[in-house]
């Protein structure tokens, strides 16, 4: 299988940016060729497919470090296959399954599922990220070697917080030797009993808050715990300014701590929830102005590395009842790309740097391959940054439709996910 | 004079004019609670359901007794005697009772926003009777009937609200009734029962009893929930009773014409000292008999009733 993608924009952050063509062999890159200099590996007239990529961004494929596939246990809701599908559509060519699933994965047998199962499909990859703790409850750590061992890439007790500081620490110094970094859902769970951002909307619409300090308190936390163990921290989420601030400060002390932000964190505010919209209802919260402002300012200056977007597909079953009854979370695969695109559109972040973002800095944080690299694998993302269209999430790839943003006009798209050198997805 | 609208589901969506033709109407409606014989035609033919899925005595026999003056053929149905006990959704059983074709469900539910969800879906009138912390605006509005009634006008008025503004839908409601009506709003309680931003509904805030009802009009308390204790909101009732309860001995801070109200069920010796609550300036009984006239103001003005010369 030869492949070329023809006259595209090729940027890999840390070594390219120029008008390019890029020679695919089964897998691997073949070439990157700057018009009219070196001799192609082969000829136009021997590649079976030649993808015309003027206009277009050639990336590394973008990977998702946040995503709940809710397989198994929850196909009502998602399956790896239709996570998988929503993935290829919206650029990604690699996505971390989250472990709060049913049963969760905590051991090796579900890894392994996942990961058959995933692979049996040929399409985008899949990396587990299991759990912290046996069946998430806080109490015993799980056999992170083993975990590693079957393919998972992270550890994580997402969806809650790890209440025992204790555990929390032994995780981090255990993760250690092992190489599999921990990736902390920061929430105290005193603070948080509420079903949105505290502040003017919430008063006025007599919903319960959730200060930024629930977050903050945790992330201040975790920092303490990567600065006591010197092992690697990896903060959820992060929507708050304070968040940001502690994060900023304790890298710049050398703590080796990461951080990852929603699409929903930079795009919108606590507003969006009037009046009750439950598409706008997960946790952490959407929250204030400044707190969106100060997480657009941390993805610019390097405080927040990555951007995930914590998919969570829920049925209508979750979503069509009263708000402070209704599950947290929104779906998001499909509407990253064109989000993020956004930030570069209003000047705060270059290409380079979103591409960083939603690419190298996941697979550095996580220990996976990036890049256009010649001789290296052929996942690639060719992105149309100027196609404009209507996100309508019923036309969507996913089971859910929960999201904020149907019905937004969107500005540029994957137009070709390209996995181990196959297109997976293409308009 | 009708409304031009579907749903009564909280005051910030009312205009001036709204709220003046709702007290207005519940003013020449109330005539009729006391005449020997207390029912007008007006609504004959037409179904209220009453749908309450928190229990209310009070508010739930209010609506009932405004519903049938008006010949409304009213049903009451309880969270316990619906099938929501058995898990099916609230929309489900929305959607069940409008298969019934009613012409007004009014709801009453613990979760803030629930109303706007069956208004939404259904295409009956939905009148909020109450939704958890968020809005109660026929309390409100026979709030606004009582205190026009006393004082002729609300406009320029001063109102103290005290207790629990933050687990309060009858604060909230209040103040965007008063503070549209061009009266001043001044909430005051502890630190622990103001909600953040409060101060951007448009009243006043103060931690200090005293200083709100110096000079008040109308001073409100509203009831203190003994289970707040244990989210830390308050120590004990007897320091809440200090601080916060409406005792004789604050009342010199008060003009002698001014009002005391209170939502209900009163705690007597809590928030509101016993012979204030029974005293001479105390309108609570007012605002219980009003609010049979205000509903049955809402009632008519959504349910399109006709009205003719022998109502009045
Ligand atoms: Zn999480």
């Amino acid at each position: 299988m030869r492949m070329i993608i023809k006259g595209g924009r090729v940027v890999d952050p840390e070594k390219l940016d120029g008008i390019m063509d890029v020679y695919i062999e089964n897998d691997t890159i073949a070439a990157i060729i700057e018009k009219k200099n070196d001799s192609p590996p082969f000829k136009e007239d021997d590649a079976d497919r030649v993808i015309n990529a003027e206009g277009c961004i050639v990336a590394p494929g973008l990977i998702d470090m946040h995503v709940h596939l809710r397989e198994p246990g929850e196909e009502y809701k998602e399956s790896i296959e239709t996570g998988i599908q929503a993935a290829g559509a919206g650029g990604f060519t690699s996505i971390c399954c989250m472990p709060n699933t049913k049963p969760v994965n905590d051991s090796k047998e579900v890894t392994t599922y996942i990961l058959k199962r995933a692979m049996s499909l040929r399409s985008v990859r899949v990396f587990p990220v299991a759990a912290v703790s046996l069946g998430l409850e806080g109490e015993a750590l799980s056999e992170y070697g083993e975990l590693k061992e079957a393919g998972a890439v992270a550890v994580t007790d997402d969806g809650h917080p790890v209440v025992n500081s204790q555990l929390m620490r032994r995780a981090i110094e255990y993760s250690k030797s092992i190489g599999i970094p921990v990736i902390s859902h920061t929430e105290e769970l005193t603070l948080s009993n509420g079903v949105m951002n505290e502040g003017p909307v919430a008063t006025r619409l007599g919903l319960s808050g959730i200060p930024n300090a629930a977050e903050s308190i945790m992330v201040m936390r975790d920092i303490a715990m990567a600065e006591l163990t010197g092992g690697p921290v990896h903060i959820a989420h992060v929507s708050t300014s304070e968040s940001v601030r502690e994060i900023r400060a304790a890298k710049q002390r050398g703590v080796p701590v990461t951080a990852e932000t929603a699409p929903h964190f930079f795009t919108l505010t606590d507003q969006s929830v009037a009046e009750y919209d439950t598409h706008a209802k997960m946790y952490p919260p959407l929250r204030a102005a400044k707190d969106r402002r100060s997480v657009c300012e941390a993805l610019a200056d390097g405080t927040i590395d990555a951007i995930a977007t914590d998919h969570a597909p829920h049925s209508a079953l979750e979503k069509e009842v009263p708000f402070d009854e209704a599950a947290n979370g929104i779906i998001g695969l499909e509407t990253s790309l064109p989000l993020g695109l956004r930030l570069v559109d209003e000047g705060l972040l270059t290409l380079p740097q979103l591409i960083e973002k939603m690419s190298l800095n996941p697979a550095r944080i996580l220990g996976l391959s990036a890049g256009v690299r010649i001789g290296g694998k052929a996942d690639l993302t060719v992105i149309d940054p100027s196609r404009q269209y209507v996100y309508h999430a019923a036309e969507g790839f996913s089971k859910s439709r929960n999201t904020p943003f149907d019905g937004w006009e969107m500005k540029g798209r994957a137009s070709f996910t390209i996995v181990d050198g196959r297109i997976v997805h293409e308009i | 004079m009708g409304l031009s609208r579907k749903d009564i589901l909280d005051i910030d969506s009312l205009s001036v004019d709204e709220i003046q033709t709702i007290l207005d109407t519940a003013d020449g409606l109330k005539e009729i609670n006391s005449r020997p014989i207390k029912k007008v035609p007006t609504l004959r033919g037409k179904t209220v359901i009453l749908f309450f899925h928190e229990p209310s005595t009070r508010t739930r026999t209010s609506f009932d007794i405004a519903a049938k003056r008006l010949s409304a053929d009213s049903i009451s149905i309880s969270a316990s005697t619906s099938s929501m006990v058995k898990g099916e959704t609230l929309i489900d059983t929305a959607k069940n009772l409008e298969a019934m074709s009613p012409d007004i469900i009014v709801l009453r539910h613990a979760s803030s926003g629930a109303p706007y969800l069956l208004a939404k879906t259904l295409s009956a009138s939905i009148i909020n009777a109450g939704d958890g912390m968020h809005a109660h605006p026929t309390q409100a509005l026979l709030d606004m009937m009582t205190v026009r009634e006393e004082k002729g006008r609300l406009e320029g008025l001063r109102i103290a609200i005290i207790g629990d503004i933050a687990h309060s839908r009858v604060a909230r409601s209040n103040v965007a009734g008063f503070t549209k009506m061009g009266a001043e709003v001044c909430l005051a309680g502890p630190p622990t029962m103001i909600p953040y931003g409060v101060d951007t509904l448009g009243a006043h805030v103060t931690y200090d009893m005293d200083e709100a009802i110096e000079g008040a009009d109308v001073v409100m308390t509203l009831r203190i929930q003994r289970e707040r204790q244990k989210s830390f909101l308050f120590p004990t009732e007897r320091e809440y009773a200090k601080r916060y309860g409406l005792t004789p001995d604050r009342l010199k801070h008060i003009p002698p014409d001014a009002l005391i109200m209170h939502p209900g069920p009163i705690n007597r010796g809590v928030e509101i000292a016993p012979e204030i609550a029974d005293g001479p300036y105390s309108v609570i009984l007012d605002q219980v008999a009003n609010g049979v006239a205000l509903r049955m103001s809402l009632l008519y003005l959504l349910g399109g009733g006709v009205r003719n010369a022998d109502d009045h």
